[in-house]
């Protein structure tokens, strides 16, 4: 293919116009005349049976149209799925119960609905319900939780819903040969996403009878989840997905949708239901506390010899994604090094604490802050270079991962990303001031993009030529802030020659678009981005055929640039694109295809000892960070932080390098401030005056470097970047700590506080 | 419950209404059409609902519609009448300083508000004006780099050197 015209170039996406001026209507911003708004009463206790529920006196206040229970919900337990069209089992699909019966689990459960004429009134009859509750003990360390003998949350005799290992050589004689080993525990907390739009839904019925559901979602394939609570067919339900404000994974759940669709199959009106941001902190899934009890053994030479990892995840109170997020943990665990005696070992927990379930990363934060950690605890102790000592054991192309014995085929950018971020942070900024300590650390990573390949993922794309040259793409793309559906509209102007302006999308409707799976896992730009373009070039194949024709020269010496059909060699011979559109139109040539791409599907692997391939790819990247230490009051400052990270090929380069440097921004939270607090099983920050996110002062300017090495799977050797940007950023920050003050800190966040204690030992012991 | 009238002006556009004395200004302004002004958290911490009242960027959840009484309110729709709000806009959509946009009106407004009464700042100045606004996208980056931009463009059509 000669030059690219639109594909890598940083151009503005296609809405991002209607952002700036407020056209674009969210999920909230949508209403129906007659509309009624919903409310969800919501658990008092994290623990407790159900002994009674009343709702005559809600039902009885003026105004109220419609008060439910568990017990008017058709099928109140179904199983947790998202998106997936095959059958998994082995405990993937736990249990989904759409509001609580006989017992509640977390603070916060769903246990009635109630839909009225005003907000207020749907609040207020909230009030007058009334729900006597037996509280119980409950449990809320996944320690405590895994035990025999343990309160069970659930109705099962265990409290374990997953458990995972992979084993590879002999770790014993591994740690014979050690010269030094480094054993340790790490801990991170519960963390939110805290997407600035909370969760928010509107539902109606068509003249069809079709229950239409448009909401904030990132699997509008959730469809056939709410269909089987209502026990209608799947294709009487309708998802229309808003562009969302942001998701971060915590949009991948069912949200709003069953109640709003209750709601309006009861009430035979629409309905809209929107969170607060407390309820929002309260009520949607968190991303998995770890405890990770971790020995890695090394030469003197820094060579790594052997990995022992235990990870203890908390699920909360159901399981929602808490088993394959574990799983990703287990095959991350060891991270892009090659260790030839490795043992992993995951178990997932319930506990009464708020559910869990994906958020940006999907298991791969926690266990690369752990392994990270300790690579730097070994660069200090053999004294090398951090650099020096990841160069020695990083993976490589044709290399094996030391967890699963994947085999990694396309181009592994080690050391390479990690050369480019370390070298950019440059020197060491100097300081005057003795309480204020500079230092610099390093971490590397790896993580997948797209889907588990025992999960038999596809995405589709519909793609059609226009008389006047104008060109529509139907897609079920769900974009959740990444540039998702403007990279779909890229590939195809590029390939169609025509400008981004001549191009449409409609997406995220599963009754109008083809299914493109959900926008998680990183697997847009793979999956959606290669359907794209494999419907665009069947499309393209066919009008350079019939311009073959007319211009009367070999097809392979055409191409279509600036809407012309052009000789490569000669432009000045060409035909305009609408001409040939015309003459295919006169001959029939249908100018539309759909075309569905397949990611490589394996078997579901023995879950004891995970082997060989379970994701099609992977992202290599490193992050190098500077942080100024406060040995007063523990405050850390970043300086200087780069982000280095192989994206195959940037598609827009200014959505790639948005990844980079928002997740660096996202994963500094996970670092240092962000922690959702619960006391036994109480969310005790459910503001973002408790829950601290990065503000602008806080953050350093992001340097991204992009390496495009053209190795990926996804179109035009592109990878998958949203959720690798933000995976490694934590043990960067917590490495540069240490090498400020000399204190490793081994539990997320690392706060002032702890700061101070680690430092202030002696006086904190008086 | 009481409803008092209340007259403001939107965008340069008269609006006449009845409001109940607890109604915030941005839930008044949704119920009015005006769903660009965004909701986050309703308690004043995100900054989403941000625009600008008597040429003050405020957060409309915790000011109330009563205080706005014959007041002129701006939202981001409004920008594109006025120059500096238009070249903001501009320049956020050229910077790649959008990702899911929620936060972007409220940015909008806080930049237009600060750089009118700071037409020059640094980027040290951008990230304090700004800091009452949260973007979880972004890494607040490009919105810096976007408002920057405005900053020295204004500096040279001056004719001034700006460093």
């Amino acid at each position: 293919m000669s030059e690219f015209k639109i594909v890598g170039k940083p151009i503005p996406r296609h809405d991002a116009w209607s952002k700036v001026t407020g056209d674009l209507k969210y999920a909230d911003d949508f209403s129906l005349p007659g509309m009624l708004f919903a409310k969800v009463l919501r658990s008092k206790y994290p623990a407790a049976k159900i002994i009674s529920i009343n709702t005559s006196k809600a039902e009885q206040l003026d105004g109220v149209r419609a008060v439910l229970t568990a017990k008017d919900v058709p099928y109140n337990e179904t199983v947790t799925k998202f998106g997936q069209s095959t059958e998994v089992g082995k405990g993937f699909e736990g249990l989904y119960r759409v509001l609580a019966e006989k017992k509640v689990r977390f603070m916060g459960e769903a246990v009635a609905l109630v839909a009225a004429k005003t907000e207020e009134i749907a609040e207020k009859a909230l009030d007058l319900i009334e729900v006597k509750y037996e509280p119980l003990p409950g449990v809320f360390d996944p320690l405590e939780a895994i035990k025999p003998g343990a309160y069970l949350v659930g109705e099962n005799n265990t409290n374990i819903i997953g458990e995972f290992g992979c084993h590879q050589g002999d770790i014993k004689k591994g740690f014979a040969q050690a010269d030094i080993i480094i054993e340790d525990t790490y801990k991170v907390p519960f963390v939110d996403h805290v997407y600035l739009e909370p969760e928010a839904g509107i539902s109606w019925i068509d003249d069809y009878g079709i229950l239409n559901i448009r909401v904030s979602t990132q699997v509008i394939e959730h469809f056939r989840d709410v269909a089987d609570v209502l026990g209608l067919p799947h294709n009487k339900v309708r998802y229309i997905g808003t562009i969302m404000g942001g998701g971060f994974g915590g949009k991948e759940d069912i949200t709003v949708e069953t109640y709003l669709a209750l709601l309006t199959w009861k009430t035979k009106k629409p309905v809209r239901l929107v969170y607060t941001r407390e309820e929002s902190i309260l009520c949607h899934s968190k991303r998995h506390p770890f405890v990770m009890k971790y020995r890695v053994g090394a030469k003197k030479d820094g060579k790594l010899v052997a990995l022992d990892a235990e990870l203890i995840s908390d699920a909360g109170a159901y399981p929602y994604l808490s088993p394959w997020v574990t799983l990703y943990a287990t095959v991350n665990a060891a991270g892009p090094y090659c260790i030839p005696n490795v043992k992993v070992r995951a178990h997932c927990v319930l506990t009464n604490n708020t559910f869990t379930s994906a958020n940006r990363g999907f298991g791969a934060p926690q266990p690369n802050f752990a392994y990270e950690s300790i690579m730097d605890e070994l660069s200090h102790k053999l004294n090398i270079d951090p650099l020096e000592i990841r160069r020695r054991n990083c993976l490589t192309t044709g290399k094996a991962l030391a967890t699963t014995g994947q085999v990694l085929k396309t181009y592994v950018a080690l050391p390479e990303v990690a050369e480019k971020a370390w070298k950019a942070l440059g020197e060491s900024t100097e300081c005057k001031d003795e309480n204020r300590k500079i230092g610099q650390g390093l971490a590397i990573g790896l993580m997948s993009y797209g889907r588990m390949t025992f999960l038999h993922d596809s995405s589709r794309c519909y793609v059609r030529l226009e008389s006047d040259g104008s060109v529509l793409i139907r897609s079920g793309i769900p974009d959740l802030g990444g540039g998702q559906i403007s990279l779909l509209c890229q590939i195809v102007a590029e390939e169609l020659g025509v400008p981004m302006s001549q191009v449409k999308i409609y997406h995220s409707d599963t009754a109008l678009t083809p299914l493109a799976g959900t926008t998680t896992a990183t697997r847009q730009t793979y999956m959606s981005g290669n359907a794209t373009l494999k419907a665009a070039r069947e499309i393209k194949n066919r009008i350079l055929k019939k311009a073959a024709e007319i211009l009367n020269v070999n097809q392979d010496k055409l191409d279509i640039i600036n809407e012309k059909v052009l000789v490569n060699y000669d432009p000045s011979q060409y035909v305009p694109l609408v001409e040939v559109i015309k003459a295919c139109n006169a001959d029939g040539i249908e100018l539309f295809c759909e075309a569905q791409f397949n990611a490589p599907s394996t078997i579901v692997p023995n879950l004891s000892n995970i082997r060989g391939m379970t994701f099609p790819d992977f992202t290599f990247g490193a992050q190098a960070v500077e942080v100024a230490v406060d040995t007063e009051t523990g405050q850390v400052e970043i300086l200087k932080l780069t982000t280095c990270y192989d994206v195959g090929k940037a598609i827009n380069p200014l959505s790639v390098e948005g990844q980079m440097e928002g997740g660096s921004i996202y994963g500094m939270g996970y670092a240092l401030t962000e922690e959702v607090i619960m006391e036994k099983g109480i969310t005790m920050t459910p503001s973002f005056a408790e829950y601290i996110i990065p503000t602008a002062v806080d953050v350093p300017d992001v340097k991204a470097i992009l390496v495009e090495s053209g190795g990926g799977l996804g179109p035009y050797g592109a990878k998958g970047i949203g959720e690798p940007a933000c995976s490694i950023i934590a043990p960067a920050i917590l490495n540069a700590i240490y090498d400020a003050v000399g204190v490793r800190i081994k539990s997320l966040p690392a706060t002032p506080e702890k700061i101070i204690r680690a430092l202030k030992k002696d006086y904190f012991k008086k | 419950m009481e409803e008092y009238r209340i007259e403001l002006t939107v965008n340069d556009e008269k609006i006449i209404g009845a409001v109940k004395a607890e109604e915030s200004l941005l839930k008044f302004l949704r119920r009015n059409g005006f769903t660009e002004v965004k909701c986050g958290c309703e308690k004043g911490e995100c900054g989403t609902c941000t625009v600008i009242l008597n040429e003050k960027a405020v957060k409309s959840c915790i000011v109330l519609t009563l205080q706005a009484n014959h007041k002129e309110v701006w939202t981001v729709k409004g920008m594109e009448k006025l120059e500096l709000g238009r070249k903001l806009q501009e320049s956020f959509v050229n910077h790649g300083a959008i990702q899911c946009g929620f936060c972007t009106p409220g940015m909008i407004l806080t930049a237009k508000d600060y750089m009118d009464k700071n037409p020059l700042p640094d980027r040290k100045e951008i990230k304090k004006a700004i800091s009452g606004n949260l973007c979880r996208c972004t890494g607040y980056k490009k919105i810096v780099d976007a408002i920057y931009d405005v900053a020295v463009e204004n500096h040279k059509l001056e004719g001034e050197i700006y460093v």
